[in-house]
């Protein structure tokens, strides 16, 4: 019989969703954050927790870079990344004392902060956290996969871009959901495709069809295709909320089905 | 929050391990056994398997995705296209290793007779099989490679790294300076979201004087292949590639525009500046390569230029 998970910062977060992928720059932030906004849009309280330590994208995602971490009672206070709090963050983004400051550290330096951010920073009650991760399997996500694993993850949503090289790349990634135990909800296939401006001319820009392609091949759903739009680009590079502004463009139907695929997936009734 | 230069005493100080700062560190009681104090022998050895090796160059980001193993794997095409020019390619990217699959290798080493190739994916027998390995393990495997390989007289080695600032890009610098390493060419997208990144991986490589030759803009560009109008598909909201060497004071090698043919060449192992010699992707990319020849050349004769004075 597994031991209860002993109360701690994570008690009363109801579901915990890793973002995984395996290659790198395939939009696992992206994905992180559109899904995070989503969710919130759907009444829920949602967390963010950054654990990709040398490029972490978050902050500006969310128009959050540069605010200060504090402390309380419990631990570290995450930072919100809006007057209603709804969303919180934290990321190693915020401890830097500059931007364009470098982590270089080797992994048991970035294992010691990852399994701070998970003991120590106060989350509160939320209904979802949502994990971002750097690209790989290697300390940062052994180090995560670690210390949530008494708090029962939901499991992992894996990014891949359609061409061979990222699929090569995320079953990898599969593999280590495999041997940690971490369970797949689904594949999302990001970068799908891009439809000019100019004459409406759909071009695939990273090949296609390997995101269909991997999942079959692991046999985890397929959660859905999401197109290249330069909106959400510079929406995130802005830190707007997408999912507010942009309705109309064509990556939204797809990020709404990805959450509406993980709300029904959630179960209906936590521990 | 602890920086690492600030407190840190430094692994190889006497005050390893023992200084103030150190506790609460994980490396603690390895610095404080005296393990960081004498010098990694490798460190010598790979110097000495250096000699044979003329020009070494690492090909950098911080930021994922942008195109780093694309362009070692090109830089490598483009510099072998003379059969005269020997060129190796070194895949650090040991959790993601790609350069097997864009060199249209599985599990042979040369592509050409002039053109060998190294990477842990030739050492995995499934395309399944994940890497799992902490950092010393990945370390273990990088001084592996650059002390137990036989290069031979290579005139060229690149090397390409996995995204981020940790283990892989510490030890590649650490094993390789010694042997002196020509410089590292840097890899972004136009966006923010990668000069971001970027901008620590040259943080990096100024903190462990590793010189810079330049920077790629990749992905700069979409020109549509039905009407031929050009869109921004990654704007560049702050100013670019561009913008950023400016403010560094670090020179642009080139722009290399979105040409969908490149994934489609990096998926069927071949080399996209022999499939699309036209494309304005490759005139940029030979334009690129010219200048990093050019960059090595020149500081190949300043050194020989001090040994002889």
């Amino acid at each position: 019989m597994e031991a209860a998970a002993e109360p701690g910062n994570l008690a009363g977060v109801q579901h915990i969703i890793l973002i995984l992928s395996g290659k790198g720059g395939v939009g696992k932030s992206t994905v992180c954050t559109e899904l995070a906004l989503a969710l919130r849009h759907a009444g829920k309280k949602v967390g963010i927790l950054d654990v990709d330590l040398c490029g972490p994208s978050i902050p500006r995602m969310l128009r959050a870079q540069g605010k200060a971490v504090h402390q309380c009672n419990g631990g570290w206070v995450p930072v919100f990344a809006d007057q209603e709090q709804s969303i919180s963050l934290m990321s190693v983004g915020f401890l830097l004392e500059q931007p364009d400051e470098a982590v270089v550290w080797r992994g048991p330096k970035k294992n010691a902060l990852i399994k701070q951010f998970v003991s120590d920073v106060a989350w509160g009650q939320l209904d979802y956290l949502v994990v971002d991760t750097p690209p790989g399997t290697s300390d940062e996500h052994m180090a995560a996969v670690e210390a949530l694993r008494p708090y029962r993850p939901l499991g992992a949503l894996v990014v891949t871009t359609p061409q061979a090289v990222s699929v090569g790349d995320v079953r990898r990634e599969l593999t280590f959901c495999r041997k940690t135990g971490l369970r797949v909800m689904g594949v999302v296939e990001n970068m799908s495709g891009f439809t000019c401006p100019h004459c409406a001319e759909c071009t695939s820009v990273f090949s296609r069809g390997g995101g269909e392609e991997l999942a079959r091949l692991a046999g985890v759903p397929f959660l859905g295709s999401v197109p290249l739009d330069p909106a959400l680009t510079r929406s995130l590079e802005e830190g707007r909320d997408f999912i507010q502004e942009f309705p109309n463009s064509p990556a939204f139907p797809a990020l709404a089905a990805i959450a509406q695929k993980i709300l029904d997936a959630t179960p209906a009734q936590a521990s | 929050m602890e920086e690492v230069p600030h407190d840190c005493p430094g692994a190889d100080s006497a005050q390893a391990g023992r200084g103030a700062s150190c506790q609460g560190c994980p490396n603690q009681r390895l610095c404080a056994s005296g393990a960081g104090a004498t010098p990694d022998p490798a460190i010598e050895e790979i110097k000495e398997k250096m000699k044979t090796v003329k020009h070494k160059i690492l090909v950098l980001s911080g930021k994922g995705g942008v195109g780093k193993s694309t362009f070692s794997a090109h830089l490598a095409h483009g510099l072998a296209e003379d059969e005269n020019t020997q060129v190796a390619l070194l895949d650090i990217d040991i959790c993601g290793p790609s350069i097997p699959k864009i060199m249209g290798l599985e599990g042979e080493q040369y592509v050409d007779e002039n053109l060998g190739v190294m990477s842990v994916g030739f050492l995995l027998s499934s395309p399944d099989d994940a890497v799992i390995w902490r950092g010393p393990k990945k370390n273990g495997m990088i001084k592996q490679f650059l002390r137990d390989v036989d290069w031979g007289e290579v005139d060229y080695l690149i090397v390409d790294t996995p995204p981020g600032t940790s283990d892989e890009h510490l030890s590649v610098v650490q094993y390789l300076t010694a042997a002196r390493i020509d410089g590292a060419v840097i890899i972004t997208t136009p966006q923010e979201v990668s000069l971001q990144d970027v901008r620590k991986e040259i943080s990096f490589c100024r903190k462990v004087k590793l010189p810079v030759i330049g920077v790629v803009e990749n992905m700069s560009g979409f020109i549509c292949p039905n009407c031929k109008k050009e869109s921004q598909i990654f704007p560049p909201t702050t100013g670019g590639a561009a913008a950023m060497c400016q403010d560094l004071k670090l020179p642009l090698l080139g722009r290399v525009p979105l040409d969908p043919h490149i994934g489609k060449s990096c998926d069927q192992g071949q080399s996209f500046l022999a499939e699309a010699p036209d494309s304005p992707a490759t005139v940029a990319y030979r334009s690129i390569i010219q200048r990093i020849q050019e960059f090595c050349n020149l500081h190949q004769s300043k050194e020989e230029n001090l040994i002889s004075s």
